[in-house]
C-alpha cells in the first residue's frame, strides 16, 4: 500500500511528476485505512489542470511514526476528469476531513457524496443552513459579522434554550482576501506576514523555508536560531496577551491589566530586535534581516526574567481565587476522543490530551541540541486546561529563548543572511514542497508546487484555525451564552487565517 | 483579595505620562528620510518594494502603501533611504502621505494634520469610535486593542472604542475592505449618527497595501465617503494612532 504514496519530510523538495496518481476510489480506501491507523489529514486540496480536469492532492501526516518513520508526510493524488463531478466523501468515515472537503467542494464544485454538512466555507451568504432546533422556548442569538470588540469579523448564530447554548453555527468568509492567488502571482515575505497578523513569524518561517527549499538556498545556523527565537517570543507574547483576555472576559480586571502590560515588554523587545512589535521585516529569504548583538541579548534576558516572574506571580494569584476557578473549570470542554475525531491540532489539541506538537514530531536538529522537553499537562480539555497549558508554554518558551541566547554565542561569526541575490535565484522546476511549523496556535502548513519553467502553480496555506473552528462550535454546547467569550478567547482562533 | 491588592502595589503605575512626547525605540521604522542626491537610480529598491510604495527619479515613498518592512533600506547601497523613529505619521490629506526628499520630522508634524473648528469644538474631550475590520489581518486590531491597555491608556483622553455604531462618533477601518465585508462596512457607517468621521488605519485600509492587486477586495466605499484621517503603519503603532487622533480633535497649541 505504501508504494502508492510518496514520503516527504518537512521542507523536502519532491518532484511533482513522481507523485503517485491513483483512482479516487483506491485513494479513498487507502486514505481511510491510513487514518484509522493513526495518520491525520494535513492537506486535501485540488489544482485546476485546465479543461475542467482537477487533480486532488492528499497529504497525511504521520506524527508519531505509526507507519515506521516519525514526522513525515504521505502524499498521493487522484485525477477528476471533466465529466466526473462526484465522489464518496471521506468525512463520512473520517470526520477530520470535514472542513477540507467543504473547501474542495466550494472551489471546484466536485461534490463529496454523503458529506454530513456540505456548505460553502468562504462564500458570503445572505441565507445559510444551520442546525435548527424547534420548540417554543428556543431562541436564536445572532452576532456579527461586526463584533462588539476590536476583533475580526465573523457571523455566529447561537441556538439557545434560556441561557444554555445548544449549538453554535459559525459562518466565516468575511476576511477572504485571495491570499493564495496573490501568493502565486507575487510571493513575498511581506505577504506571508500578512496572512495572519498574530502569527507573523510562524507564517513567515513556513513561507521562507518552503521557498528556500524550492530555490535551493541554505540558511546559516545563526539565522535559524534567530528565527526560532522569534517564534518562541511570538508564542510567549500572544499567550500572555490571551491570558489577559481570558482574565478580562471573566471580569478579573487585575489580570487583564497585568498580563496586558507584561505582554508589552515582550513585544517591545521584539521591536528592539526587528523594528516591529510583531517581528515584521525580521525574516527574509535566506536568513534574517537583523543582527542581535550581545548588548541587546543582555537587555532582553533581564526583561524576560522580569516577565517570567510577573507572569508566574499573576497566574498564581489568579488561580488561587475561587471565583476565577469556578469560571474556568469545566467550561467549554472538548474531550480527547472528540478532539481526535474532528482533527483538532495545536495548543487546543494538547489541552485536550492529544499529544501533537510539530516542534517535536517534525523536529529539526535544534530540538535535540537545545535539549527541550515537551510540556506535559493533564488534558482535561476545558478552558482551565487551555489556560494552564498556555501558562506552561510561556515558561517553556522562555527556557528555549535562554538556551538560544547561549547558543547564539557559538555562531557569532556566521552571516545572518545570504544577501539579496537569494531573492533572484531561480525556482526549481516541477517541485513540490511541504513546510510545517508550530506557531503559537498550532501547526501552520504551507505547500507549493512549480511548473516545468519553475513558475509557482499553486500555493496552499493551512492555518490551525482551519481545523479548530468547528471545535469552538462543539465546545460551547451546554454552556451559558455568557461563557462564549471565554471559550472563544481560550481558543483565540484566527478569522483571516481560515478565510485567507 | 489580599494577593490581588499586593499585585496592584507591586505593579505600580505603568502608563506613559506624556503621550505626545513619548520616547520611541530607535529601531522603530517610522517616517522615511530620503536623500535623493545619494540615489543613483539603480531601481533595486523599486523592484523589491512589495506594494509599489516607492518611486525613483525623484525618490519618493508613499506611506499610504508602505508596509515599513525596510526592504528598500536594506538593499540600498548608497544610503539614500532611511527610516527615522518618528511615529506621528497621521495626516488629514492623502497628498501628505507621499514623502519626498524635502520632508523632515518638524515639517511633517507642522503640516500633516489640519484641524477643523467644527471637529475640535465638538470632539476635543470625548470621541467614541466604532472599529470595523474589513479584511484586517489582526495586526492593526491587536495594536488598536493595545491603545486601551494600561500602558497607552487612551481612555484618559476621552477616546474609546464602543460596541455599537449608534454610540459612535466615527468609524475606524482596518484591512483592505474585502468584497464580503463591503456591505457590512457601509451598514455600519450608515448606522453612525451625524456628524461622523472616517479614520483609515494601516496600509491596507489606506491603499489596499499588500492586497491592492487582489480580486477579492471592493474599495467602492472609500471612494463614496469623505475620509477624515489617514494613519499609516503596518501595523499602526498605538502611539501613532493615539497621537493622530489627538492631533485631529485637539486644537493646535500655538507656540
Amino acid at each position: 500500500m505504501i508504494k502508492n504514496w510518496h514520503i516527504a519530510k518537512n521542507n523536502e523538495r519532491l518532484s511533482l511528476n513522481d507523485l503517485p496518481v491513483l483512482d479516487i476510489k483506491d485513494l479513498r480506501k487507502e486514505t481511510i485505512e491510513f487514518c484509522k491507523n493513526g495518520l491525520r489529514p494535513a492537506g486535501f486540496f485540488g489544482k485546476d489542470e485546465g479543461d475542467g480536469v482537477v487533480k486532488l492532492f492528499i497529504i497525511l501526516a504521520d506524527d508519531k511514526g505509526v507507519l515506521g518513520k516519525k514526522g513525515v508526510f504521505y502524499v498521493s493524488s487522484a485525477i477528476f476528469w471533466a465529466h466526473i463531478r462526484l465522489y464518496d466523501s471521506f468525512t463520512s468515515e473520517i470526520p477530520a476531513f470535514h472542513m477540507f472537503e467543504r473547501e474542495f467542494f466550494e472551489e471546484f464544485k466536485i461534490e463529496p457524496l454523503g458529506h454530513p454538512w456540505l456548505k460553502p466555507l468562504r462564500k458570503n451568504q445572505d441565507r445559510y443552513e444551520f442546525f435548527e432546533m424547534e420548540g417554543d422556548e428556543i431562541h436564536h442569538v445572532l452576532v456579527g459579522p461586526i463584533h462588539a470588540g476590536v476583533i475580526e469579523p465573523g457571523h455566529f448564530r447561537f441556538m439557545c434554550n434560556g441561557e444554555t447554548v445548544y449549538h453554535l453555527e459559525i459562518m466565516l468568509g468575511y476576511q477572504h482576501r485571495g491570499v493564495e492567488d496573490l501568493m502565486v502571482k507575487n510571493p513575498t515575505n511581506q505577504l506571508a506576514e500578512s496572512i495572519c497578523g498574530d502569527s507573523v513569524i510562524a507564517n513567515n518561517i513556513a513561507y521562507s523555508s518552503l521557498m528556500e527549499s524550492i530555490k535551493g538556498i541554505s540558511v546559516s545556523n545563526k539565522a535559524q536560531l534567530i528565527r526560532k527565537l522569534a517564534l518562541e517570543m511570538e508564542r510567549a507574547a500572544i499567550h500572555i496577551g490571551d491570558l489577559g483576555a481570558i482574565a478580562g472576559d471573566i471580569a478579573y480586571l487585575m489580570g487583564a491589566s497585568v498580563f496586558g502590560a507584561t505582554r508589552t515588554l515582550v513585544i517591545n523587545t521584539m521591536l528592539e530586535f526587528s523594528g516591529s512589535r510583531f517581528g515584521r521585516g525580521l525574516i527574509t529569504l535566506g536568513g534574517v534581516n537583523f543582527e542581535i548583538d550581545e548588548e541587546k541579548i543582555e537587555r532582553a534576558r533581564k526583561t524576560f526574567d522580569k516577565v517570567e516572574k510577573d507572569v508566574c506571580r499573576m497566574v498564581k494569584t489568579m488561580l488561587k481565587n475561587s471565583s476565577v476557578a469556578s469560571r474556568l473549570e469545566k467550561t467549554g470542554t472538548i474531550s480527547k476522543e472528540r478532539a481526535e475525531e474532528i482533527g483538532l491540532v495545536g495548543m487546543a489539541a494538547r489541552a485536550s490530551g492529544v499529544n501533537l506538537d510539530s516542534r517535536f514530531d517534525f523536529a529539526d536538529k535544534w530540538m535535540d541540541e537545545l535539549n527541550i522537553e515537551p510540556v506535559k499537562i493533564k488534558g482535561t480539555g476545558d478552558v482551565n486546561a487551555r489556560f494552564k497549558l498556555r501558562y506552561r508554554e510561556i515558561l517553556q518558551s522562555f527556557t528555549i529563548i535562554r538556551k538560544i541566547f547561549d547558543k547564539l554565542k557559538e555562531y557569532a561569526h556566521e552571516p545572518i543572511n545570504c544577501g539579496y541575490e537569494a531573492l533572484s535565484k531561480e525556482n526549481a522546476k516541477n517541485a513540490f514542497v511541504i513546510s510545517i511549523i508550530e506557531g503559537w496556535r498550532g501547526e501552520v502548513i504551507h505547500i507549493a508546487m512549480t511548473d516545468r519553467c519553475g513558475k509557482l502553480l499553486k500555493y496552499k496555506i493551512k492555518d490551525p484555525s482551519f481545523n479548530n473552528w468547528y471545535a469552538l462550535a462543539l465546545a460551547v454546547r451546554n454552556n451559558g451564552v455568557s461563557d462564549f467569550p471565554l471559550c472563544n478567547k481560550s481558543f483565540n482562533l484566527s478569522y483571516c487565517g481560515c478565510d485567507l | 483579595m489580599f494577593d490581588t491588592l499586593k499585585s496592584k502595589i507591586y505593579q505600580g503605575k505603568q502608563y506613559i505620562k506624556n503621550i505626545e512626547c513619548a520616547q520611541m525605540r530607535e529601531q522603530f521604522r517610522g517616517l522615511p528620510i530620503l536623500k535623493d542626491k545619494n540615489c543613483d537610480n539603480c531601481a533595486k529598491c523599486q523592484n523589491i518594494c512589495p506594494t509599489g510604495a516607492l518611486n525613483i527619479n525623484p525618490l519618493t515613498i508613499d506611506m499610504g502603501k508602505c508596509t515599513f518592512c525596510g526592504a528598500c533600506k536594506n538593499i540600498c547601497t548608497k544610503n539614500a533611504i532611511n527610516f527615522s523613529n518618528f511615529y506621528k505619521l497621521s495626516t488629514t490629506d492623502s497628498k501628505n502621505l507621499v514623502i519626498d526628499e524635502r520632508m523632515t520630522k518638524e515639517l511633517f508634524e507642522k503640516t500633516a494634520i489640519e484641524t477643523k473648528k467644527e471637529i475640535t469644538s465638538v470632539f476635543s474631550k470625548s470621541l467614541k469610535l466604532r472599529q470595523v475590520s474589513a479584511g484586517g489581518c489582526n495586526g492593526c486590531e491587536m495594536e488598536l486593542n493595545a491603545c486601551s491597555n494600561v500602558n497607552f491608556d487612551m481612555g484618559r483622553f476621552g477616546i474609546d472604542f464602543v460596541a455599537s455604531p449608534r454610540h459612535a462618533d466615527g468609524i475606524v477601518i482596518t484591512g483592505p475592505v474585502t468584497k464580503n465585508m463591503a456591505y457590512a462596512l457601509e451598514d455600519c457607517y450608515k448606522a453612525v449618527p451625524n456628524p461622523k468621521m472616517v479614520i483609515l488605519c494601516g496600509a491596507c485600509a489606506i491603499s489596499g497595501g499588500i492586497f491592492q492587486n487582489s480580486t477579492e477586495i471592493d474599495r467602492e466605499f472609500l471612494k463614496k465617503y469623505p475620509i477624515d484621517l489617514y494613519i499609516p503603519g503596518c501595523p499602526v503603532h498605538p502611539l501613532t494612532f493615539i497621537n493622530g487622533v489627538l492631533g485631529y480633535i485637539k486644537e493646535k497649541k500655538t507656540h
